[in-house]
């Protein structure tokens, strides 16, 4: 049996969305699904946390779509990236994880719309799948992390596999503060 | 009781996927498999250890690993799992003597009645070269049989 703790192998970057300072002395990062409930749960939850903890935390957010049990969960995921080539990643990202019931594929162009993108380019990318290979990246990246659900946390970068109601996220993040 | 180690030779079996149809393991001879012993179908979460399986399959296949899932639940259970989640590998009934073959591979849990979550990567001859059990309660997620297959390519390969 060889002993090893799933961590981060892929590290944080400039490719990555981020919010919060770039310089924070802790890191969130998520492994999500726009279609996977738990995730729509974890979502205001993450919220709170960033609130809370201010200027100390950057959250990371990865793509795992798991496309077999969530059909749309691919596309959803191409559509926050094509709303980020246009700078507007995490407006799409709070939209389509408040409108889980709404993720197909005319939905998604009623968010572009909503967030007053251009809409043609945004269809255009939807449709010719311009974003797939960054989504794939971002999966295989998780699945070499050890995901092993959705969604999936890390705390810098070691996977965190306790719960993640907000005072045992919060109580987990503020630990490793301490211990820094 | 502890999992069989690599350098192990991995004990025959004989198990039904569904009523009808029986899986060997000397079916595999000269492929690689990987064996994926989990306590129960129907985990109450999305993306549970199966799906995740699921979703790695392509990465598994270009790594020319095939891939059985096994626990105690009966082959009617089975199924039914299988077409929820559409998983499209074969999922093994390990039912009859109960958790026979878990326990020829060191993976039995007395205290559940079920496998534990462990792992098996098995080379062409058929010999255990990579085996783990996660941690109760833990999916072990996909990273360290990626990493097993790789290392029977003799290193990383991206």
């Amino acid at each position: 049996m060889s002993p090893y703790a799933p961590h981060l192998v892929l590290p944080v970057d400039e490719h990555d969305h981020i919010r919060g300072p770039l310089t924070a002395p802790i890191t969130l990062l998520e492994y999500g699904d726009y279609e996977c409930p738990h995730c729509g749960a974890a979502h205001p939850i993450v919220e709170d946390i960033r609130r809370r903890m201010g200027r100390r935390l950057r959250f990371v957010y990865r793509h795992f779509p798991l496309t077999t049990a969530h059909p749309n969960a691919e596309l959803a995921a191409e559509a926050a990236e094509a709303a980020g080539a246009q700078g507007r990643f995490w407006e799409m990202h709070d939209r389509l994880f408040e409108h889980q019931d709404a993720l197909g594929e005319e939905d998604l162009v009623a968010h572009a719309e909503a967030l007053g993108l251009d809409l043609e380019r945004f269809a255009r990318e939807l449709a010719d799948g311009t974003h797939a290979p960054r989504v794939r990246q971002d999966f295989i990246s998780g699945v070499r992390s050890g995901v092993n659900g959705t969604p999936t946390f890390y705390i810098n970068d070691a996977r965190y596999d306790g719960a993640y109601d907000v005072a045992s996220l919060l109580g987990a993040l503020e630990a490793v503060l301490r211990a820094a | 009781m502890s999992a069989l180690p690599a350098g192990t030779k991995a004990p025959d079996f004989s198990l039904h996927t569904t009523p009808d149809q029986a899986v060997s393991l000397h079916e595999f001879r000269g492929r690689r498999l990987i064996l994926a012993f989990y306590p129960a179908d129907w985990s109450p979460v999305c993306g549970d250890q199966m799906s995740l399986y699921q979703e790695v399959l392509p990465e598994f296949q270009r790594l020319r690993a095939e891939l059985l899932g096994i626990s105690v639940d009966g082959v009617w259970c089975h199924l039914a799992f299988a077409k929820d989640r559409k998983l499209r590998f074969p999922l093994l009934s390990d039912f009859e003597p109960k958790g026979e073959v878990a326990r020829a591979y060191g993976v039995y849990h007395k205290g559940s009645g079920t496998s534990e979550r462990a792992l098996f990567v098995l080379d062409e001859s058929g010999t255990i070269r990579w085996s783990y059990v996660s941690p109760i309660g833990v999916n072990p997620g996909a990273d360290g049989i990626l990493e097993a297959l790789e290392s029977l390519n003799g290193g990383p390969k991206s």
